[in-house]
């Protein structure tokens, strides 16, 4: 119970005590996880994650949920390797607009769909998931952008270092996440997405445009998505039909729901899903130094999943019944 | 006291409303006074509620014309009334239960774009100085979940105040609250009068009007009867103005022989909810049960059909004890249940008239588990017939049915699984007055074939007609057992009311 | 406290006169899905005479077979208002026990009843997640999706698994001139078609999946319906993941890879309501040819293999407006 009692008071210090006890247990076992290179090998891990995951934790704040985020990745990121491979004296920073405009274009038609025909986030964005899919095999002829066509300054920059051997990629991520931190504590419109979520019904008599807060949170996935896409072409140096992202959404949403943005809609923190995010990245870095196969990974992903569904109940339930107790007393 | 020669708040005129045919308010005219806190008395149904959310714009009216402070205004949805200065309070407040107490208080009424800056400190601050004019400690930045109702409704309060509405609403406040919480409630409700605000207070609760209210209006089906300061009127008065319906259009059923007990519950209870709840009903016997809407009724006919079980109490079904936890095990034990919400709980909208009143009982038109259709037709046919249910075709969805056919529908369902004991949950509710009287005939039909009935109703004269006695509940207690002699609207309102466990 | 009449509702409903019979039948989605799969048959057979050999299309539609039979039962799942988006992982995860199984030396007959129990169980943690810890079903099966083919992963890992020579090639062995696969899909619809529509079993799944509230008001045991369908959905995805084993001769983990979202469209081009209530076997039966005609067409016309997923997610969002759209208006 104290457990689940602090889980609710605040859920972010219960997952830094899951990552610190994960870290040291690991750090015993074997030693050379704690040193600065497996934390260098953990933080390349994360930025990508990080950024669909900011995406998709305003999406699930508003009470949806988006399946389609890997191929709205796989897709910028295509056409964008697409640019450089057919224009390769472009300006190469014109990625990341193309990308990120890319992202939001598909978000957006998400959106329209939820909104517009009032079908559930989670089917359309299954149809979208496959349709984006398609769509990227289509413009690429099915063929891979190599290693050749992506600017070195692109790829540079999951290499180079601003400051403290720390790759700008991470620097990318982290100010996404502060950005968004930002966004959802200070603006007006990201309250809203978090009223949306909490009532949706109570939120239209309140003057919210549900519409408008729904497109919104569509798009910036999909422009998240379209970011973390070029960036993948940074990370990889290529872009594949099939690879690039796909699979991206179970990671995101584990690392999201670990970070306990809930299901239900209304609750979630910058902090947590960044947490969530770092551990996650923590597992996926421990798992080859522990002799564990790589295989398990999508195993620990619906795992994760599922526990911090049960989770999240409990933590519901005992609310429930601390409001029930109040109401007979 | 007397009314000063203000200018009214509001100014009603000609109010009417109707629901589908049904007309719930007829032209209703009123005025609220500047710093007045005003009662609006009746029965359920009776149209004080309907007319509050008209001015607060949830419904909008069918006729009828709102002025405010001389000016006429058009109230067509929540915002426009928030934007007005009039806010409703609702009993159990609807709120962002994630958001924090601040929040609450000013989501959706920012300025500016939505980039604009969320101004936390300032917020925090306004809402801690809001909640000190109140008097009351809440730590505003905790989220709305786990507030108690009566901190959810001073919540809502403050967000009236922060918009500085010169109308607050209070529909039934008090209902969930202890009577330390009604207190403070109250004392605040007086300083807000004081500041010259208009106060609107629904309550079936006479003696909390009393202390409270300076005016009082009563409803009775859809009209104004009177309004009038409470230091004019008795309480009896009111009574007599709340009730006083024509009883002569409803007869009672001729003499039925009642048998031998055919439902008998000792001690029910289910923890905040009712306690200690005893009745029988015998064959052939109409039993009422009155009171007021969230008195328990509804929650004592679901835990006997088992929706919601109770968790203590002997139900006993022809003599044998049993227990029932699920409605298909009360099915098998000859109950049936009417249930009050035909929406939720009792149609099948969007499928086949037939089907819907063959659902309770896939054991007649099956064999083996298969489905025979011709049995299925002939057997509703004759339920339609029987009901003289109003219809184009069986394969009708029945959503396309009136109110009335479609509760018709539900009794045939249940009638078709032969029940020894028929549990009725307002069941002409929103019925016309054509398909009402013809209901009642059904009723009176049913004991007289040997159905024990226990009814449950909000009407009066409805209770006064059908029922050989009428027990009524009031905040989750049996409070009288009345036979038909004794049974008059003033006994059962009597016992209906809630005296804070002051004045019983 | 206000009368409750609907207002949607107008009084004077009941003396209006019933739709035609012909207007019912006529906008039926599963009327759009014929109609569709006769243009789809004719369009194809333009594009190459192969479609006017019915051992084509039926060669054809043994390889999407299994999936189309878990969609059968997937179905009844949609219509009792659940959906389930797990079978495709567990048919690998069924299928890699029981190869891993057989390959541990266990008798076959044992293997075999390794994998059809392991659906089961799979089938039955979906739905105690759902009915007794009332989770939303799309939620929890999100997750199942992704654990359950995560499990199959850590079975079989990167390898595949060969199975018997005996059990290779069920959809060579011919029935009635069809594949033994097809032949079992055409038997099981029209069991499943008769349970749901003439049984009372079937009655009550429209039941729950209309109104789950005055279906328990009205005696039905929903949760015992709901617990059995989750178990069928089991059953069926153990039993098609064999069959799919026997079909490729081997078991990877990515067996099915995906299928949900066939099964899915499979579902909701023949005309299953996604919010529950509607729906047919019929409708999905005549979905899975139509589907097969066109994933067939587009390899015909020389189609790249990925522009079929397109076409097969932009399948899935226009038959969901469409049937809603229809529903709406029958709904009036």
């Amino acid at each position: 119970m104290t457990l689940l009692r602090r889980l609710v008071v605040r859920r972010e210090a219960g997952i830094l005590v899951m990552i610190v006890l994960f870290c040291l247990v690991v750090g015993l076992i074997k030693p050379q996880f704690l040193t600065l290179n497996s934390l260098r090998i953990i933080l390349l891990l994360v930025p990508l994650i990080l950024i669909g995951a900011m995406g998709q934790m305003l999406v699930l704040v508003a009470r949806h949920v988006d399946l389609s985020i890997g191929s709205m990745l796989g897709f910028s990121a295509m056409l964008t390797g697409m640019m450089f491979k057919f224009y390769p004296e472009i300006w190469w920073p014109l990625g990341f607009a193309l990308a990120i405009g890319t992202g939001t274009v598909l978000g957006f038609i998400n959106g329209i769909l939820v909104t517009l025909f009032r079908l559930p986030a989670i089917i359309v964005t299954l149809g979208t998931l496959n349709l984006y899919r398609g769509l990227t095999y289509i413009v690429s002829d099915a063929k891979q952008i190599d290693r050749q066509f992506v600017p070195s300054a692109l790829k540079a920059m999951s290499q180079t270092s601003p400051i403290l051997g720390i790759p700008w990629i991470i620097f990318i991520s982290l100010g996404i996440a502060a950005l968004t931190y930002w966004f959802v504590m200070h603006t007006q419109v990201g309250r809203q997405i978090f009223a949306l979520g909490s009532n949706p019904a109570t939120a239209p008599l309140r003057g919210i445009n549900v519409t408008g807060v729904t497109l919104l949170v569509f798009s910036l996935s999909g422009a998240l998505s379209g970011l973390a896409g070029i960036l993948y072409a940074s990370r990889w140096g290529f872009v594949n039909p099939s690879n690039t992202g796909s699979g991206f959404e179970f990671q995101v949403i584990a690392a999201v729901v670990i970070g306990g943005v809930s299901i239900n809609g209304g609750s979630g923190s910058v902090l947590g899903t960044v947490l969530g995010v770092l551990l996650l990245g923590c597992v996926s870095a421990a798992l080859p130094l522990l002799g564990i196969p790589g295989t398990t990974q999508n195993a620990i992903y619906g795992a994760v999943i599922l526990i911090a569904l049960l989770i999240d109940r409990a933590v519901r339930q005992q609310g429930i019944n601390i409001l029930s107790g109040r109401a007979t007393a | 006291m007397t009314i000063p020669a203000v200018q009214p708040v509001i100014s009603a005129q000609g109010i009417a409303k109707s629901f589908a045919a049904v007309e719930v308010l007829r032209d209703v005219d009123l005025d609220l006074m500047p710093g007045e806190i005003h009662a609006l008395l009746g029965e359920n149904g009776a149209g004080k509620s309907t007319f509050a959310k008209i001015l607060a714009g949830v419904h909008r009216p069918t006729r009828g014309s709102l002025s405010l402070n001389g000016v006429p205004v058009e109230v067509s949805n929540p915002i426009v009334a928030q934007k007005l200065g009039i806010t409703l309070i609702h009993q159990e407040p609807i709120s962002f239960p994630d958001l924090s107490v601040a929040e609450n208080l000013v989501m959706g009424r920012h300025e500016g774009g939505w980039l604009s800056r969320v101004p936390w400190a300032r917020m925090t601050a306004d809402a801690r100085a809001m909640m000190d004019l109140l008097g009351v400690r809440i730590d505003v930045t905790r989220p709305m979940r786990g507030l108690s109702i009566a901190d959810q409704q001073m919540v809502e309060i403050a967000r009236a105040l922060a918009s500085d509405s010169r109308v607050i609403i209070m529909d039934e406040p008090t209902a969930p609250l202890t009577p330390k919480e009604t207190e403070t409630l109250f004392a605040i409700a007086r300083r807000l009068r004081d500041e010259g605000r208009t106060i609107i207070f629904i309550s079936h609760r006479l003696e909390e009007v009393r202390a409270l209210c300076d005016r009082v209006t009563v409803f009775r089906d859809g009209n104004k009867v009177i309004t009038d300061t409470i230091a004019n009127l008795s309480d009896a008065d009111i009574i007599r103005h709340m009730i006083g319906r024509p009883l002569k259009e409803y007869m009672h059923k001729q003499g039925t022989k009642i048998g031998e007990v055919a439902l008998k519950v000792e001690g029910l209870t289910l923890p905040g909810v009712f306690a200690d709840i005893s009745l029988e009903v015998r064959r052939g016997e109409i039993v009422g049960l009155g009171g007021l809407v969230g008195a328990g009724r509804t929650d004592v006919a679901r835990a006997l059909f088992g929706v919601a079980p109770a968790s203590f109490g002997v139900v006993s079904v022809g003599g044998r004890t049993v227990s029932i936890t699920e409605p298909s095990q009360a099915i098998d034990l000859g109950l049936a249940f009417v249930p009050e919400d035909r929406a939720v709980a009792g149609i099948f909208r969007s499928l086949s008239v037939e089907q819907n009143i063959s659902a309770a009982v896939p054991g007649k038109i099956s064999t083996f588990g298969v489905i025979r259709s011709g049995v299925e037709k002939a057997l509703t046919k004759a339920s339609v017939a029987r009901l003289s249910i109003r219809l184009a075709s069986l394969r009708q969805p029945i959503g396309e049915l009136s109110g009335g056919n479609q509760q018709k529908a539900i009794l045939a369902r249940w009638l078709l699984t032969d029940p020894q004991v028929l549990i009725l949950d307002e069941p002409t509710r929103g019925i016309d007055i054509g398909v009402k009287a013809e209901f009642y005939d059904m009723i009176g039909a049913l004991a007289v074939s040997g159905c024990a009935i226990l009814l449950i109703s909000s009407e009066l004269p409805e209770l006064l007609a059908l029922c050989d006695r009428v027990l009524v509940m009031s905040e989750g207690r049996l409070t009288a057992n009345l036979s038909r002699g004794d049974a008059t609207q003033e006994t059962i309102m009597q016992a209906a009311v809630p005296r804070s466990g002051v004045a019983a | 406290m206000t009368p409750m009449a609907d207002p949607g509702s107008v009084s004077a409903r009941e003396a209006a006169p019933a739709r035609p019979r012909w207007q019912v039948l006529l906008f039926r989605p599963e009327t759009m899905t014929f109609v569709l799969l006769v243009a789809g048959l004719f369009g194809a057979s333009a594009l190459s005479p192969y479609f006017l050999d019915a051992g084509y299309i039926l060669d054809s539609f043994a390889l999407s077979a299994e999936f189309a039979m878990v969609a059968l039962v997937l179905t009844m799942v949609i219509i009792s208002g659940e959906i389930d988006l797990s079978p495709a992982s567990n048919m690998a995860l069924s299928a890699c026990l029981f190869a891993y199984a057989q390959q541990a030396g266990v008798p076959m007959p044992v293997a075999i009843a390794i994998g059809i129990a392991s659906g089961l169980v799979m089938g039955l943690i979906n739905g105690l997640m759902v009915i007794a810890l009332q989770l939303p079903s799309i939620i929890v099966t999100i997750g199942t999706l992704t654990l359950y083919r995560g499990i199959a992963q850590v079975i079989a890992g990167d390898k595949s698994i060969r199975v018997p020579e005996w059990f290779i090639g069920i959809n060579k062995q011919m029935v009635l001139g069809m594949p033994a696969t097809v032949f079992m899909f055409i038997v099981l619809s029209v069991i499943l078609g008769l349970v749901l529509g003439t049984t009372i079993f079937g009655r009550q799944i429209y039941l729950i999946g209309t109104n789950e509230v005055a279906a328990r008001h009205a005696g039905i045991r929903t949760r015992r319906i709901k617990m059995i369908l989750f178990l069928a959905m089991g059953l069926a995805s153990s039993v098609a993941g064999l069959l799919t084993a026997s079909r490729l001769g081997s078991v990877r983990y990515d067996l099915g890879l995906g299928g949900e979202l066939q099964m899915v469209l499979m579902a909701m081009l023949g005309g299953t309501y996604i919010f529950g209530g509607r729906g047919s076997i019929l409708g999905t039966f005549l979905a899975a040819w139509l589907l097969v005609v066109v994933a067939t067409g587009m390899t015909v016309a020389n189609l790249l293999p990925a522009v079929q997923l397109t076409v097969l997610g932009l399948l899935l969002i226009v038959s969901i407006i469409a049937t809603n759209a229809i529903y709406s208006r029958t709904q009036r």
